[in-house]
Formats: C-alpha cells, sequence, structure tokens
C-alpha cells in the first residue's frame, strides 16, 4: 500500500489540492480564528502592561535631555580632555552662552539642572541661577563667555562640573544602572560608590533572603490549615474556607495597621505578655519596626495566597491512596512523607512562587512596620518615584528587580519544573 | 455677496474671540490638597465663601499633595492635567517650576493687594520663595512630649532629644535627612549660623550622623504628619518631631497629655501653584480663586481653624480666636514672639543642591 501511494505522488485531497497544502491552510485558518479570538485580551495587555514597562525600562538608560537642550556644548565640548585638569576653552563657554539663552528662553535650563544633580550635588542651582541671567545674554556683542559665566556662578570654573556635562552628554547612559548596583562614573571608568553611600546591592539581598523567610514561614503555616480545608467535612470547612478569605476582603492597610496595635511597645501583645509576667515593664519586647514586624505582618498577609493553591490541589489528592499505604504496613509519617507530601508539592510550587513574586515587590507594608532594617528595594522605587523624581534610577532598579525575578523563575523551571505548578 | 458676509461674519468673530473666551470661566475646579484638618480649614476659609458667591461653580478634592510632584509630572507627560490648583510645600514647588510644571505667578497681577494698599509682593515679602509659588502658610516642625512621661523636668531645648540619660525613651523623627541633620550639628556645638556650610563639606555629614547614631537604636521613624501625635498618645515614644498643626489639635482638641517644644522648630511654607498646561477657561477660573483665596483676610480667618501662621504680613493682626473651642490662637502660632525665640530658618536653595546627595548618604546610614 505505502509502496503504491509513493509512486501515485502526492497525496490529493478531494477538491484536488495536494492533501498537505490542504491541511496547512485549514491549520492556518484555526490559528487565525484562535489569535483573532484572542487579539482583544492580547491588544490590551500590549497597550496597558507591555508597553508602559518597556516605556519605563527605556527610562533606565536614557539621557537625551542633555544633548536635546545644550546642544552646541555638547558637541562643543566633545574633544576637551577632562584628564589635563584644565578648563575647557573660551568656543565651549561660547556654545554654553547660546544653549543657556535659548534654553532658559523655553524655561527648560533648570530640567537639565535637575538631571545633572543626581550625579553632582550643586548642578541644580548652577543652572537655575545662571538660567535667570542668561535670558539677558547678547549674544552678539557680550563675551568673553568664559569670564562672564565663570563671574555669575563660580560653578562654571569648577573642572568637576564641566566633568559631569560631558561624562552624561550622551543620549544613553549607564549612569543610572551603575547607580543602582551602588557604582558611579569616575574618572577613569566605573569605580564603586563612597561606603556611605551604598546601599541598592544591600537591599536587593535583604529583599531577597527576607522574601524567601516569607514565603517559608507561609509554607508552614498553611501547610496545616490547607489539609484540614481539604479534608474538613464540608460545612466546617466552608466555615473555616471564609476565615482564610476574610483578610482579602480587608484593606491591605487596615491589616498592617492592625499589627501596628498589636506589635508595638504598648501594644496589645507587649501588654498581655507584662500581664501574665514572661516580660518585665521596663524590658518589653521590640516586635516591629525591624525585620521580624515585617516578616510577621507580610506573613499574615500573603497567607491566602499559599493556602488556596494548596487546598486546591490536596483536595484532588485520592484519600484512597493513604489507606493503601497504611494497609501496606506503612506508618503514618511514612504513609503522609512517602505518598501524600509529593502529591502536594505542585501547590506548594504554585503558592511559593505567587507568595515570593508578591514578596519581593511589596513596599506598602514594609514601610509601615518594618523601620530602618525592614525595608525593601522596593521602598527605595518607591521614594525614587514619588518623593526624589530621579525616575531613571528607579527604573534601573526595577529592571534589575524584574531580572532577579526572571532568574529566579527560570532556576525554579531548571529545579522543580514549571509543568510540576498546579492551581487546581 | 454671501461669501463677503461671511468673511465679514468670521473677521468679527475673529476679532471678538479672544475677549469672549478671556471672560469665559470653566465651572469645575479640581483641588489638591493634604486632606485632614488643614483642607477642612481650607475649605472652611475659603473654599466655602468662594462657592457662595459662584454657586455654579463645583469644586472636586484630591488628597494627592503628598505625591504631587510624581502626579503632576506623569500628567505633563501624559499631556492631560485633571488639577487646577494644588497645594504644595516650598521645596516641592520649587522642584516644579525647575521642572516647566507649574505657572509663574505676577504678583501684581495675581494677587490681591493689602487692605492698607501694600502690594502682594511686600506683603508676603521673603516668603514668595519660588516665582510659581503662593504662600498660605507659615508652619513649623517641631518636638512635642508626653508631659507625663518626661519625668519632673520637661524638656526645654531641641538638644534633650539627643539626651538618652535625662529622657530615656523613644524618640520620632522623620525619616529624611532634612531638619534632622541641621538638630544633629546644632546640638553638636555647631553655630546656627555655620550649619549649612559644615553640612556642605563630608566632614559635616559625618559629625551630624555621628550625632544621630547616639540615638538611633530609640528612633521610630515617621513618613506621615498623623504618626507623630499618634505614638505619643500610645506612649510608645517619649517625644517626637511633627507639624505643629498637629501636635495643637492634639493636645487642644484631643486633650492629650503632650507638651509643645518651640525650640528650633523648623519654619517651612505650603502654598499653591497652578499646573502648568490648563486650558484658557479653567486657567482663568483658577486664577480667579487664587486671588480670593490669598487675600489678607482669607489668609487670617484660616488661621481660626489651624494653628498655622498666615504667609501675609497684613492678615496677621487680624489671627483672631479658634472657631469652634474659642481659645486664642496667636500663641499656639509658630510665628508668636514667645514661641520664636529660637528658629531654625529652613535653607531651600541648599537643600534643592543636596538633598539627592544627603538622602543616599541619609539612606545608606538608616539602612546600616
Amino acid at each position: 500500500m505505502s509502496d503504491m501511494t509513493e509512486t501515485a505522488g502526492p497525496v490529493l485531497a478531494a477538491d484536488g489540492t495536494p492533501l498537505k497544502r490542504s491541511l496547512a491552510r485549514a491549520l492556518r485558518q484555526q490559528k487565525l480564528r484562535a489569535l483573532f479570538l484572542i487579539a482583544p485580551l492580547l491588544l490590551f495587555i500590549l497597550i496597558s502592561f507591555i508597553l508602559p514597562v518597556v516605556d519605563m525600562l527605556y527610562r533606565s538608560v536614557q539621557n537625551g535631555i542633555v544633548s536635546k537642550t545644550l546642544p552646541n556644548t555638547v558637541v562643543a565640548l566633545a574633544d576637551w580632555d577632562a584628564t589635563t585638569g584644565e578648563l575647557p576653552e573660551e568656543a565651549v563657554y561660547a556654545a554654553l552662552a547660546v544653549d543657556l539663552k535659548a534654553a532658559a528662553e523655553q524655561k527648560i535650563h533648570t530640567k537639565v539642572g535637575t538631571r545633572l544633580n543626581y550625579e553632582n550635588p550643586g548642578m541644580s542651582s548652577l543652572f537655575r541661577k545662571t538660567g535667570r541671567k542668561a535670558k539677558k545674554f547678547d549674544l552678539e556683542t557680550g563675551g568673553p563667555w568664559k569670564e562672564t559665566l565663570i563671574d555669575i556662578n563660580k560653578g562654571w570654573g569648577e573642572h568637576d562640573n564641566w566633568r559631569t556635562l560631558q561624562t552624561y552628554s550622551p543620549p544613553i547612559t549607564s549612569g543610572y544602572f551603575l547607580n543602582a548596583v551602588d557604582m558611579r562614573v569616575g574618572t577613569d571608568g566605573p569605580e564603586m560608590r563612597p561606603e556611605d553611600e551604598q546601599i541598592y546591592m544591600k537591599l536587593l539581598g535583604r529583599t531577597l533572603w527576607m522574601s524567601m523567610a516569607i514565603t517559608s514561614c507561609c509554607i508552614l503555616l498553611a501547610y496545616p490549615v490547607a489539609w484540614l480545608l481539604a479534608n474538613l467535612p464540608a460545612r466546617k470547612a466552608n466555615l473555616l474556607m471564609i476565615l482564610v478569605l476574610l483578610p482579602f476582603w480587608t484593606s491591605l492597610l487596615v491589616r498592617t495597621s492592625a499589627w501596628k496595635i498589636l506589635l508595638q511597645q504598648q501594644g496589645v501583645i507587649n501588654d498581655i505578655l507584662v500581664y501574665i509576667g514572661l516580660v518585665a515593664d521596663d524590658s518589653r519586647l521590640v516586635i516591629i519596626n525591624n525585620q521580624f514586624g515585617t516578616i510577621t505582618a507580610m506573613t499574615h498577609i500573603l497567607l491566602p495566597f499559599m493556602i488556596l493553591p494548596m487546598y486546591s490541589v490536596m483536595q484532588t489528592i485520592n484519600p484512597s491512596y493513604l489507606r493503601a499505604a497504611k494497609s501496606l504496613g506503612a506508618t503514618d509519617w511514612t504513609a503522609f512523607w512517602r505518598v501524600y507530601f509529593p502529591q502536594t508539592v505542585p501547590g506548594i510550587g504554585a503558592g511559593s512562587i505567587l507568595v515570593f513574586i508578591l514578596a519581593i515587590g511589596y513596599y506598602i507594608t514594609p514601610a509601615l512596620v518594618g523601620g530602618t532594617k525592614g525595608t525593601f528595594i522596593s521602598n527605595q522605587i518607591a521614594f525614587h518615584i514619588s518623593t526624589s523624581l530621579n525616575w531613571g534610577l528607579a527604573s534601573a532598579l526595577g529592571a534589575i528587580l524584574l531580572a532577579v525575578v526572571l532568574v529566579l523563575y527560570w532556576a525554579y523551571d531548571k529545579i522543580v519544573g514549571i509543568d510540576n505548578v498546579k492551581l487546581g | 455677496m454671501k461669501l463677503t458676509k461671511l468673511a465679514a461674519f468670521a473677521a468679527t468673530t475673529a476679532l471678538c474671540a479672544p475677549a469672549a473666551i478671556a471672560e469665559e470661566m470653566a465651572n469645575e475646579m479640581t483641588l489638591v490638597s493634604w486632606g485632614g484638618a488643614y483642607q477642612s480649614s481650607q475649605i472652611k476659609a475659603y473654599v466655602e465663601p468662594y462657592l457662595e458667591m459662584h454657586p455654579e461653580v463645583k469644586v472636586t478634592w484630591d488628597e494627592s499633595s503628598a505625591e504631587a510632584v510624581a502626579k503632576l509630572r506623569a500628567m505633563n507627560e501624559a499631556g492631560n492635567v485633571t488639577w487646577d490648583l494644588v497645594d504644595v510645600v516650598a521645596s516641592d514647588s520649587m522642584r516644579l517650576c525647575d521642572e516647566g510644571l507649574a505657572v509663574e505667578i505676577d504678583p501684581a497681577a495675581d494677587l490681591a493687594a493689602a487692605p492698607d494698599g501694600t502690594s502682594a509682593e511686600d506683603d508676603f515679602g521673603d516668603l514668595l520663595v519660588s516665582e510659581c509659588f503662593v504662600p498660605q502658610i507659615v508652619y513649623s516642625t517641631t518636638f512635642g512630649y508626653r508631659t507625663d512621661l518626661v519625668g519632673d523636668t520637661a524638656p526645654t531645648s531641641v538638644c534633650d532629644v539627643f539626651d538618652l540619660a535625662a529622657y530615656p525613651g523613644k524618640r520620632a523623627l522623620q525619616k529624611r535627612p532634612i531638619d534632622n541633620m541641621e538638630w544633629a550639628l546644632f546640638c553638636d556645638g555647631v553655630a546656627k549660623e555655620d550649619i549649612y556650610d559644615t553640612l556642605g563639606t563630608d566632614e559635616g555629614v559625618s559629625k551630624a550622623l555621628a550625632k544621630l547614631d547616639t540615638i538611633k537604636d530609640q528612633v521610630v521613624w515617621w513618613t506621615a504628619g498623623a504618626e507623630t501625635p499618634q505614638l505619643l498618645a500610645d506612649g510608645e515614644v517619649v517625644m517626637g518631631s511633627t507639624f505643629n498643626g498637629r501636635l495643637f489639635s492634639a493636645i487642644a482638641e484631643q486633650n492629650q497629655p503632650i507638651g509643645m517644644l518651640w525650640d528650633m522648630q523648623s519654619f517651612d511654607l505650603d502654598g499653591w501653584i497652578v499646573p502648568e498646561g490648563l486650558p484658557a477657561d479653567r486657567k482663568a477660573r483658577v486664577m480667579d480663586f487664587l486671588k480670593f483665596a490669598t487675600d489678607t483676610q482669607r489668609l487670617a480667618d484660616q488661621a481660626k481653624f489651624i494653628s498655622y501662621g498666615p504667609a501675609r504680613a497684613s492678615s496677621a493682626p487680624l489671627v483672631g480666636k479658634h472657631a469652634e473651642l474659642g481659645i486664642d490662637m496667636a500663641p499656639h502660632m509658630p510665628t508668636d514672639p514667645a514661641n520664636a525665640t529660637n528658629v531654625h530658618i529652613y535653607d531651600y536653595e541648599w537643600w534643592a543642591d543636596n538633598r539627592d546627595d544627603l538622602n543616599a548618604k541619609f539612606e545608606a546610614w538608616l539602612a546600616k
């Protein structure tokens, strides 16, 4: 039979076209239909999630503002050799005068000042103060500009300011990323920041280990609860389920504030401990505004995300497996450890990924109960977004956090296998 | 014929249009403020009176002043500014002005003169710290202490905050270098006029942080102004810094056992900015409101509801009694001579330059 088809050329469909092509067309149609069906969601995710994320990530290297605001200066400064230790020539100052006059008229000179001030304190007022006079510059008859500018603000006579301006003139910068890993652009390439300014790597490490600690606490606490939920009679299990879900329906801020009231030194827990005599009144426990506070409050807040996947996995485990193991002579422990537990691993995996990834990006709870030792890197990101306005640094930190999560996800896939994760 | 008529019509409308648009005022306004007692003092002192004069206007409030700069920047980038008037502290107004996110204000044209004819510029005086800023109130960041937890001798100097032997217990400080660094240097023996020169050097920063190190274990760091009064009320801290109005309401309105420590109080300003990029009709409305809301009487009225000093010199004599409690407000003002014997003047320009750098050092120190 097979010989016959081979000799008869390609297999033909009913309408005479080769079957292969016909099949491909049918499949393509199916794929198009599927694409059409998911198109609204795809578009939505693209516009409301992926594009903003990409835009935010782009800010971590974007530095067009310097060359856009001071185009002539940037060109003139390109030939200047900062290592000689001498100030730029008159031509550079003249170019700066032209640029500053134009920028001050459009009121954009202070933006450059703010940008450069992130790298070198003092640049902000240098541009603000010079800008006020720059509007009145007479480019035809004024000058020599070197003297005029240094006269207006002695900052223009400082080598360091010019070096900063030159270093940050390219439209793409690695400055934000270097800053995010506690480094900076020094006279000869990247160098570590002085010790009293290093913070982000320490915070990243702290965020990772504390998130792992929170995930572990969640596993330990959620496992028995999920087991109860899966094995109690329906009525009791439902009641328990409501208790698990209740925190979900309470505002995050309310729950965090409740922890404040419980944990503070004049709080409920300390009051009880003092009352029953476990702790002396003058040595009340410090269990808030430190890492303990963050771990406790966040474990409580994230617990449902661990219980629910575990519960849905445990529910599908057939109780007869345990009975079979026992009837074959296994002890309670062996039956649990060798038969029951392995079947719950997908639930633990799913819960752990959920809790860990949520924990690593948390910032409200650590800010409220973490004090100084229990805050996360996301608190710094929030700080740079809303207070210091250094969005470039914030997005560099965000990009690093995103990369860390992806690496951990990849590692998890290699070690446990992402197919092994089940939500039910 | 038809064409000429049309052209004539077009020409007249074109001529009349600018005048007509300038008169046109939007009937909706979104005001941004801090919420709480402060916002309600604004509502009672000038928003409600303004609405009585203009019943067609509708006001919406947004309590976002704490993150106003970031949000305004985001709105500006998106090209959709939904706020009309924003209440910010002076340092934020400088940044908004620098970033081109706020409109420059001309005091002569945009603000009302004092009743005696003094120009707005002279009436506000030095408090016009930025071209875009219309100050409303002078407030101060200062210390309050629990009268029942400090023993027989109440603290009288800001340096008592650093004195753990005389006043053991926790202290609440704001989680930022501003004010704390200055107080630390002052209590480390640096003369008041040399504080910023000292802080400008690396040794000065180390010196300030070393002084703060002596109490670091005992500090609860706050970020919202309401935290310190709460911590004091709970007995969680024995003393703490916060805005003087918050302490006033804890003491006078809630009768908490709290005392004021005015020594080295740090003066700061709060006021309005108008966002850049408003359509003409909305801007016309907001400028109309702004002129009314910052005149001499309105600013004096505000002090009936909250213990912050009016920013106009001409308002000070008009400050009277608290509208609900009936107590004399003058002794509770940060600007009252008895309270202002030793004042710390916060240097905006210096902090605008150094805040990023010092923040990095301060945060690194905190995380140590």
